[in-house]
């Protein structure tokens, strides 16, 4: 097993600030990451970008380059899939091994230990179901800009862009940029909500930029505000993708596309977190000044604490990475503060309409790994009696889709987290210390 | 702007592909979903990051990889239900 001081997990924005500061301060770091590469979602790398998108580069650029010069170890393309015992994770590799190799399509396993751990997992998009949000070409607003920059060549392509939150204008302005057509924007949240937002973005010139930004990149593209998908088409008898039905509570049309991008906001990655039993509080992980949380030797930054962007990310990253050092960090708490108000006023612009709640019909599908239709779930009395009676939530992604889906729909909480945490061989499970049943679990 | 390409195997048919591209992306270029769901659903990625799982493909004979984290490499071989 490899010893660090600190192991950062997440290479988004905040865990390369978290590890940039640490390693800085003469830490032993070890940053962690699933993705083959750092950067996360909103610095995801990729393929070469087209020239409109490269000026949003410089900052990644920079913060990159600190990070290298830092002196932090990486492990990429590794996810932690346990924490056996305190101060130990477990990771696993599950590709990339050369295919010549003699063990190719074995995955690797690694222990690593630190002293103190920095959770920088993220967030992943809300998704709620309505029917046809299962066809082939419905993709997150995110999860397309990934795709997108993984090479997938959506030029000539027609795409809705629907459903809630910042995300939407920057994807929609991303896949313009790589030969789209962007056909609409539409977001749920009425103008009432944000135009208190977009008053509080007058303080932030950054943002402001970003946003005249978008805008003059999508002038020609319809903007709906208040306005949101009650299904996506296809072409009958098949599962080609036609279009997308959206209404405003009064009127309803169909807008043709060839792809949809559909996802509400965003909701933080807490499972790690919650496997280590660091304490939440409204769903995300409770912290300190200093991003401490419950647990001594666990801190977290960015969008666990609170979906609040990449401005927070950075500066609750520099925070953890600076205090698991033992540095002061007083020059940072007054960002720190100005953040987490933006976050509040972040949550009410986009706080969800209840009309989203009643799309799903009884066929929806809601649970796309076990193909739990809205109809077997109606009736369950919670989110455990769901999984036992109808195996909503038991498939692979182990319920971070149908999880988010069914808070909202039902106001069922997850009620516990265990190993592994994302599902790998059978192998990668043989080490002492590997208990795959709670015996404190209630419910 | 000549592009780097390596050649992939995606259900029996050599393609070639811009090298740093994930598999997931060369799944949707070629028009194939990823997988067949539990009901007989045909279905492509959804998240693009990795934690919706539907786009998992055998990967070099390695089944559930999540293609949207797997970057294609010369003389890979993939697989998805048809």
């Amino acid at each position: 097993m490899t010893q660090y001081e600190v192991i950062v997990v997440g290479a988004g924005p905040a865990g390369i600030a978290a590890a940039t500061a640490a390693a800085r301060s003469g830490c032993r770091v070890l940053l962690l990451d699933e993705n083959p590469a750092p950067g996360g979602q909103v610095w995801r790398a990729g393929l070469p970008m087209p020239q409109a998108q490269v000026d949003g580069e410089a900052a990644k650029i920079r913060a990159l380059d600190r990070l290298r010069a830092s002196g932090a170890s990486f492990l990429f393309g590794y996810s932690v899939y346990d924490a056996p015992a305190p101060g130990v994770l477990r990771a696993i590799r599950e590709s990339g091994e050369a295919a010549d190799r003699p063990n190719r399509g074995e995955p690797h396993v690694t222990s690593l230990g630190y002293e103190k751990l920095i959770l920088a997992t993220g967030a992943r998009e809300r998704f709620l179901p309505f029917p046809g949000w299962t066809l082939p070409g419905v993709f997150g607003p995110g999860g397309l800009q990934a795709l997108v920059k993984g090479g997938f060549d959506v030029r000539g392509k027609r795409i809705a862009v629907v459903g809630s939150g910042p995300l939407l204008l920057a994807v929609a302005a991303h896949v313009r940029a790589y030969g789209a057509t962007v056909v609409c924007v539409a977001e749920q949240a009425p103008l009432a909500r944000m135009l208190p937002f977009a008053a509080a973005l007058w303080s932030r010139p950054g943002k402001i930029l970003q946003a005249m930004r978008y805008q003059a990149a999508l002038r020609a593209t319809p903007f709906h505000l208040g306005c949101w998908p009650v299904a996506a088409l296809a072409e009958q008898g098949s599962d080609k993708l036609t279009g997308v039905r959206l209404t405003d509570g009064t009127r309803t049309w169909t807008q043709d596309c060839d792809l949809l991008a559909c996802g509400f906001h965003l909701v933080p990655n807490t499972e790690l977190a919650s496997l280590l039993g660091c304490a939440l509080e409204d769903g995300l992980v409770k912290v300190d000044q200093q991003q401490r949380t419950s647990l001594a030797h666990v801190s977290c930054a960015g969008e666990p604490t609170g979906i609040s962007g990449l401005d927070a990310a950075l500066v609750q990253g520099e925070i953890a990475g600076l205090a698991s050092a033992g540095m002061p960090t007083g020059s940072l708490q007054g960002r720190r503060a100005a953040e987490r108000k933006f976050a509040k006023r972040l949550a009410a612009a986009f706080e969800l309409r209840p009309d989203l709640l009643s799309l799903a019909q009884p066929d929806t599908l809601v649970c796309r790994c076990e193909d739990v239709a809205f109809a077997a779930l109606e009736n369950r009395s919670g989110w455990t009696d769901a999984k036992l009676q109808t195996r909503c939530g038991m498939g692979p992604c182990q319920g971070r889709i149908c999880g988010a889906a069914t808070e909202a729909l039902f106001g069922w909480k997850q009620t516990s987290v265990r190993p592994p945490l994302i599902p790998v061989p059978v192998s990668a499970l043989l080490y002492p210390g590997f208990q795959p049943v709670s015996l404190k679990e209630s419910e | 702007m000549p592009e780097d390409l390596v050649t992939v195997s995606l259900n029996g048919s050599a393609i070639a592909v811009p090298s740093g591209s994930t598999v997931a992306a060369a799944l949707l270029n070629a028009g194939l979903p990823c997988r067949i769901s539990v009901s007989g659903e045909r279905r492509s990625p959804l998240c693009g990051i990795g934690v919706c799982f539907e786009c998992r493909a055998v990967v070099d004979g390695r089944a559930h990889g999540r293609t949207c984290q797997v970057v294609v490499r010369d003389g890979m071989v993939v697989e998805t239900e048809q």
